[in-house]
């Protein structure tokens, strides 16, 4: 590939990117969230994506001639397949009759002489032997006659990349996060199962978060930050942390620097987490310990799908959740919303759109909601409280309030949410849980799909918040950076569990060898 | 230009159609020998007798339960209220008072399980509420036979056991709120009790819809895991609307009953929904959003379609074809409503 760049809508996320890939080749692939690793990969699998946001920049070349597909069937003639990190297999089918759907080798019959190619049958014993060979190619032990609705994940996995490399034109086999779903002993075989196609020539890119796994089966690393190559690496002389390092790594001197110092921690501890478990989908968090301490703005940072997310989720109520979470010594209850927003907890969710706010109801509404149906404020009461009354001029005087302090870019109060760009709905979520006056703040990911110049205002406020009001604010953010910037503790989450805590200052190559599963003494 | 497109689109373009037809109807009108006072008088009388069991809508679509298809159930309840209140033989105005008191515990009892099995069913609410109507007016022609009801005015004279199909409410409260400050200009005649009756409800509900529960049902409506995070019960919310709506029904077939004059048991109820459903959606409701005047306008724009359609069409090209009119307008209407499920016009 070269030169390759990609820009959505004018927002680019993919730099000048360069490398080759020699027949047989291993190449890992690793970078943050967002650092554009998909993108690259939806370019060469020629994704529908990419022509509908008006396609890419730079040349594809394969053998030495430029290629520029259309669409991923054409991928597919040149030898490329893919394996997605979902499954896209039939659960009611047998792993062998979905390793050659729709290339399943054909009998003739006496309705296809009528009806052409389409009544032809299925010749049973090919397929087998086909699928057969396939399992054997990748050197992995498969009953093919499973149904993939009773395999365990690993052997769906299995089931995924032998139909990939059945196709007997297979050049090049791409893996994103493969070994993500797997357990440890599966993912070996995997890797095996890598070494072996790469034996017999075939090509693979392999894209993980797992950098002990580079080191046992890459050739070759390609580490990737902010849509650039940052640097190509040999995978027998790296390590991880310096891996680590070149991942969330930025240069010394940008715009994001961090200007002052780490204010001394308070004695009194205002949240106190214990063995908490939450079960969301994708974020689950298995056993979290973790102490927050009055007026202090905690980070937890870590990669995507270890938990860090479901912290917040699971003590707000919105996700089933078990353990000990205290507030000031008293326990708050689990699983009921109701009982962390009347002991002022606030929480701003990721969703924006899906949990944050009411899209078809004005701005008014979306401020003072919660704040009125949880502290009766914005409420006229009459006979003595039995009619309460919505206080129209209140929530319009506090929602204007907002706008004005948060510098949100909307008509008038009345407009509704949806017509609000994605920084501007952030706001009035935070308007929403300022509304509440809470004691401790939950704010998880508050700068997801936001323009630079709304992240700086979002964090400022959040910033403002706390130092000039005392709100202890706990943020989860994928951007290890933007924590750095406004805690004062970053705790890092990984595999469910919080792997350490350190101070905002310490360099993010520490930060970088906790996500990738090291131990807090082992980093330092 | 762009301004009168905008207003246009605003207004909707199935209400500007039905809204041109009926000015249509209107005009015809005269010419084939049918007055307008007339016309306008039985659009308005149609509406007294309806607007409550479109009102009846309101709560449902508010708390995301969608178009109360389930509408039946509350007229079942009106219907047991209008026989109880009949068999106890109290005549005149205080046996309309009457049949509203005893079938509002049904109408809470039947809402309450209704509301509970919605709770069941999210998503698919509108279908199962269809079934729902459905089987309880099945069940309860079972009942209307068996259960003991003794008023002569009610039971079958041959077998002097089960209740016929049709009742008269004369002596009892035909046209309770009809004749209730009627007023009448020449052929036109308006009268203000329905009218009246109608705004008491329909104030209730607007005042309800500014409270505090009223806002949370509302935002239960628009987006439930927003309101669940915002510490709201929604199944609490959602039973309460449909509640409210079944109770809101109960009491639409009485107004209906004292100004048709007749109580229909056995079948009467089973479309009943229809009609009720595609008023509020020509009234510019849609499957997630309804105002009261929603609720105004569709009732006076498809009850006038139905009271214009048979007499003007019937004059004017002499076959009968007010029938099919309605049925493509009213069904029509819901087709139209459910395939845009969203941007309620206000």
């Amino acid at each position: 590939m070269k030169n390759v760049s990609k820009d959505y809508n004018g927002n680019p996320v993919l730099k000048d990117v360069n490398f080759t890939l020699k027949a047989g080749e291993v190449l890992g692939l690793v970078g943050e969230n967002g650092a554009g690793k998909s993108t690259l990969m939806n370019i060469l699998f020629g994704m529908d994506v990419i022509h509908e946001t008006g396609g890419y920049g730079g040349k594809v070349l394969i053998d030495g001639k430029e290629v520029k597909f259309a669409s991923p069937l054409d991928a597919l003639k040149a030898g490329i397949g893919m394996v997605h990190q979902e499954f896209s297999l039939l659960p009611g089918f047998t792993a062998a009759e979905n390793i050659v759907l729709n290339r399943e080798p054909e009998n003739k019959s006496v309705l296809s002489l009528v009806f052409g190619k389409r009544a032809n049958t299925i010749d049973r014993k090919a397929l087998q032997k086909k699928a057969i060979e396939a399992i054997t190619k990748l050197g992995v032990s498969l009953d093919p006659n499973m149904l993939v609705s009773e395999m365990p994940v690993g052997h769906k996995q299995f089931t995924e990349i032998s139909r990939e490399i059945s196709k007997s034109s297979i050049r090049l086999l791409v893996l994103d996060e493969p070994t993500a779903v797997l357990s440890e002993k599966e993912a070996e075989m995997l890797l095996k199962a890598i070494r072996n196609l790469s034996a017999q020539g075939i090509s693979v890119i392999f894209i993980t978060h797992r950098l002990q796994e580079i080191i046992d089966v890459c050739n070759k690393v390609l580490v990737m930050r902010d849509g650039k190559i940052i640097s190509e690496l040999d995978a027998k002389k790296t390590s991880i942390s310096e891996m680590a390092r070149l991942m969330v790594g930025r240069e010394v001197g940008g715009p994001q620097v961090r200007t002052e110092e780490i204010r001394p921690l308070s004695d009194k501890i205002v949240l106190s987490i214990k063995n908490l478990w939450v079960d969301m989908p994708g974020e689950t968090v298995r056993n979290v310990n973790l102490d927050v301490h009055q007026g202090e703005f905690l980070g937890i940072g870590g990669l995507a799908g270890q938990g860090k997310i479901g912290i917040p989720n699971g003590i707000m109520g919105l996700y089933p959740a078990g353990g000990k979470v205290e507030l000031n010594g008293k326990a708050i209850a689990l699983n009921n919303p109701r009982a962390c927003l009347d002991s002022s907890l606030a929480f701003v969710s990721e969703d924006r759109r899906g949990v944050g706010l009411l899209l078809d109801e004005s701005l008014e509404w979306n401020v003072a909601f919660t704040a009125m149906q949880i502290q009766n404020k914005f409420l006229k009461q009459y006979l003595g409280g039995l009619i309460k009354w919505r206080d129209q001029a209140a929530i319009e005087e506090v929602t204007n309030k907002y706008i004005k302090q948060l510098q949100i870019k909307c008509t008038s109060s009345k407009q509704k949410a949806k017509e609000l760009s994605g920084g501007n709905q952030q706001k009035i979520c935070l308007a929403k849980s300022f509304a509440l006056q809470p004691k401790l703040l939950f704010v998880s990911e508050p700068t997801r799909g936001i323009d630079i110049g709304a992240k700086a205002l979002v964090l400022q406020a959040l910033k403002e918040y706390n130092r000039k009001n005392g709100v202890t604010i706990v943020m989860i953010s994928s951007e290890l950076e933007e924590l750095r910037q406004c805690c004062d503790r970053i705790a890092i989450v990984t595999d469910g569990a919080v792997s350490g805590i350190l101070p905002a200052t310490t360099p993010s190559e520490d930060f970088g060898m906790l996500m990738v599963g090291k131990t807090g003494k082992e980093a330092m | 230009m762009e301004k009168i497109k905008s207003a246009l689109r605003a207004f909707g373009l199935p209400r500007l159609i039905i809204a041109g037809f009926l000015l249509l109807l209107f005009i015809i009108a005269p010419f084939v020998g049918i007055g307008v006072g007339n016309g306008i008088t039985d659009t308005l009388a149609r509406f007294g007798m309806n607007s409550i069991m479109v009102l009846a809508m309101v709560p449902m679509i508010h708390s995301g339960c969608g178009l109360n298809f389930g509408l039946p159930l509350g007229i079942i309840s009106g219907l047991l209220g209008a026989t109880l209140s009949i068999q106890t033989g109290v005549t005149g105005p205080l046996s309309f008072i009457l049949a509203i008191i005893y079938s509002t515990p049904f109408a809470i009892i039947f809402g309450w399980g209704y509301g509970k099995l919605l709770n069941k069913v999210k998503g698919s609410e509108m279908m199962i509420a269809t079934y729902v109507g459905f089987s309880s007016v099945a069940f309860m022609s079972i009942m209307w036979l068996i259960l003991p009801y003794t008023s002569p005015t009610m039971v079958w004279g041959y077998s002097g056991s089960g209740l016929r199909t049709t009742i008269s409410t004369d002596g009892f409260y035909s046209h309770i709120l009809k004749n209730f400050l009627q007023i009448n200009i020449g052929s036109l005649s308006i009268s203000l009790g329905e009218i009246l009756f109608f705004a008491i409800f329909a104030f209730i509900i607007w005042a309800f819809l500014h409270t505090k529960t009223g806002t949370a049902m509302t935002a239960v409506g628009s987006n439930p895991v927003f309101a669940r995070a915002s510490g709201i019960n929604i199944d609490k919310q959602r039973t309460l609307s449909v509640i409210m709506s079944t109770w809101l029904g109960a009491l639409g077939i009485l107004c209906y009953q004292q100004g048709y004059g007749f109580i229909q048991l056995y079948q009467g109820p089973m479309y009943m929904a229809m009609p009720a459903v595609s008023a509020i959606l020509i009234g510019g409701a849609s499957v997630n959003k309804a105002s009261i005047v929603n609720v105004i306008i569709g009732t006076i724009l498809y009850q006038g379609i139905v009271t214009m359609t048979p007499s003007v069409m019937n004059n004017l090209i002499h076959t009968d074809m007010s029938e099919v009119l309605r049925i493509i307008v009213s069904n029509g209407m819901i087709l139209y409503a459910l395939t845009r499920k969203t941007g309620a016009s206000r």
